[in-house]
């Protein structure tokens, strides 16, 4: 293993981060506290609890969930998008390093970078919400296989993706309406039976349920099976970027 | 001595079906400074490519410092530098992280005294902490030398080091080459400009439409190739050349006032200009105006694509 070199790029990386410190960390605040007003107090005073957890405090996993996996597909897509659309992918090329370690770096910091944002929407959260989190490791268990996964989800979409628009197309069209559609706003049980059946197909509604699990002790689907779904993805998409980096698809030419 | 770098007949088409090298062999020893030589489009960057591992081959094998690059190819990458004809900098960078990056992709720990002595020769060290994109043209080129000298290479590839480059950076590149590979760096770069492989190249190699169509020590290349042509006007008339100037070789020029003179220029041999125009002067003809032209590269190029298909 070449470590130094999955430093390097780690670091650099990560120093991106710091320099776009305003985009990287305020903005999801933001958004985040809009959610928290419109849905938490706006909407949640009318709605006074969901199974037992005060509607404001029952979306900040959900909450949570949606910031860190639109984050972690940007992060890592875009990570990897620009040295492909500037050019400087060439060095990543010939530098004695192999394709894991290329993905560990740049994952490695997308996952940190939207880790790093979960956390600090909890911590808004709390400003807006009286909260205890019954099960803090899982939480943290959950949050890193969120960010790991959807990490990997997104370094797949880098090198998928020919200009900008298609960036932005498969977070657009398919990632935020699998969230909102994941039970970020609601509980599964609130919905018609045909509906709950349709929502088991949905691979986010497993990590929302998980995650919120360790949060109020309640979940959709069993956490096993949230688990599961969740360490499936991480490695269907571990799968893919293999035999990415084997054929060299859209890399190398 | 085993070449430093060993390419054994390297085929590479193109998903378009495109030949872009059809099977290319060429061995560079260790220290020399090897000049690719070929028009846009002949399969140089392509051919470069593949040896740093930027590109796959088709078929075929290659070696450096006996490190096969596709099995071994952290050894081998470990020895070769990289400076890529396009200008590929992260805009937003600072000059000196970007070069720390390279440092440690090859594996090596961080090294701020030598990062800073390689900012130094380069002319980088003021602009150490500039933005790429506030650099000049010329300044993210040097950028692009001091990233791929960051690591340390026994090998460095240049391509088109010196493309849309004034005149005192080429010379500051070239002293740069020299220096470099006084230090025992082989280094390979590519170009279309003849001069520029005969001021630093021990040996040039000719490549069109992905054939290598010869390799020879400058020198003998630049006997064979590199033909002037000198437009001699007068003031009258000459209907057939003097007596006195047959020695010379003399054509009939573009007009009836006109001589053309085609001599050979190698450094350290004496085009015979001198006597020839004393010559003219002595034989009673007024000279006008003398113009002088070298035989371009695409003159040479249909010359050895001729001979090769006889």
């Amino acid at each position: 293993m070449n470590w130094q070199a999955i430093l390097a790029i780690y670091r650099f990386e990560m120093a991106r981060t710091w320099r776009t410190i305003w985009q990287s960390i305020v903005s999801p605040v933001i958004s985040t506290s809009l959610y928290f007003v419109v849905f938490g107090t706006a909407i949640g005073s009318r709605i006074s609890e969901v199974e037992g957890v005060a509607y404001g405090a029952f979306i900040v996993p959900g909450l949570i969930m949606l910031s860190v996996i639109t984050q972690s597909i940007a992060n890592a897509g875009f990570g990897i998008y620009f040295p492909k659309f500037i050019g400087t992918i060439y060095e990543l090329l010939s530098a004695p390093i192999s394709f894991l370690e290329i993905v560990i770096g740049y994952v490695g910091a997308a996952a940190t970078k939207s880790a790093m944002i979960g956390l600090i929407i909890l911590a808004t959260a709390y400003l807006f919400v009286p909260m205890q989190i019954q099960h803090p490791v899982w939480m943290l268990v959950f949050l890193a296989l969120t960010c790991l996964s959807f990490s990997l989800f997104g370094f797949i979409i880098g090198i998928w993706a020919k200009n900008f628009e298609q960036l932005q197309l498969v977070p657009l069209l398919i990632v935020t309406p699998l969230v909102f559609l994941g039970g970020a706003f609601y509980s599964s049980s609130m919905l018609p039976p045909v509906w709950q059946t349709i929502t088991l197909f949905n691979p986010v509604v497993y990590l929302i349920s998980g995650f919120r699990w360790a949060f109020f002790g309640l979940a959709d689907v069993s956490l096993g099976l949230s688990l599961l779904a969740i360490l499936g993805f991480t490695g269907a998409c571990l799968g893919v970027i293999w035999w990415i980096f084997r054929t060299g698809w859209r890399i190398k030419s | 001595m085993a070449p430093m770098i060993s390419v054994r007949d390297v085929r590479k088409t193109f998903d378009d079906g495109l030949d872009a090298l059809k099977g290319v062999s060429l061995d560079i020893e260790k220290g020399e400074i090897l000049a690719l030589l070929g028009p846009n489009g002949a399969g140089k960057t392509t051919l470069i490519s593949i040896i740093c591992g930027i590109s796959t081959m088709t078929s075929g094998q290659i070696s450096v410092g006996g490190h096969d690059v596709v099995n071994d190819y952290r050894a081998a990458r470990r020895l070769i530098g990289v400076v890529p004809q396009e200008i590929n900098l992260e805009p937003f960078e600072r000059v000196r992280n970007t070069v720390r990056l390279s440092r440690g992709l090859f594996g090596l720990p961080r090294n701020d005294a030598f990062i800073e002595e390689v900012l130094r020769k380069l002319s980088l060290w003021d602009k150490r902490d500039a933005q790429i994109l506030a650099l000049s043209g010329g300044m993210k080129r040097r950028v692009l030398i001091a990233k791929a000298l960051s690591h340390e290479p026994r090998v460095l590839f240049l391509d088109e080091p010196t493309a849309g480059v004034d005149v005192e950076l080429r010379k500051d590149m070239w002293q740069i080459v020299r220096d470099l590979q006084a230090a025992g760096v082989t280094i390979i770069l590519t170009t279309h400009y003849i001069e520029e492989a005969e001021a630093i190249a021990d040996r040039v190699g000719v490549i069109s439409k992905g054939e290598i169509l010869l390799v020879e020590k400058t020198g003998a290349l630049m006997r064979r190739m590199g033909r002037k042509e000198m437009i001699i006007e007068l003031q009258q008339p000459v209907s057939e050349i003097p007596e006195a100037l047959a020695k010379y070789d003399l054509g009939p020029g573009p007009d009836a006032n006109s001589l053309v003179y085609r001599y050979v220029s190698v450094p350290g041999q004496r085009p015979g200009i001198t006597s020839l125009l004393t010559d003219i002067s002595a034989a009673g003809l007024v000279l006008r105006d003398v113009q002088t032209r070298q035989s371009s590269l695409e003159d040479i190029f249909v010359d050895l694509v001729r001979e090769n298909a006889v």
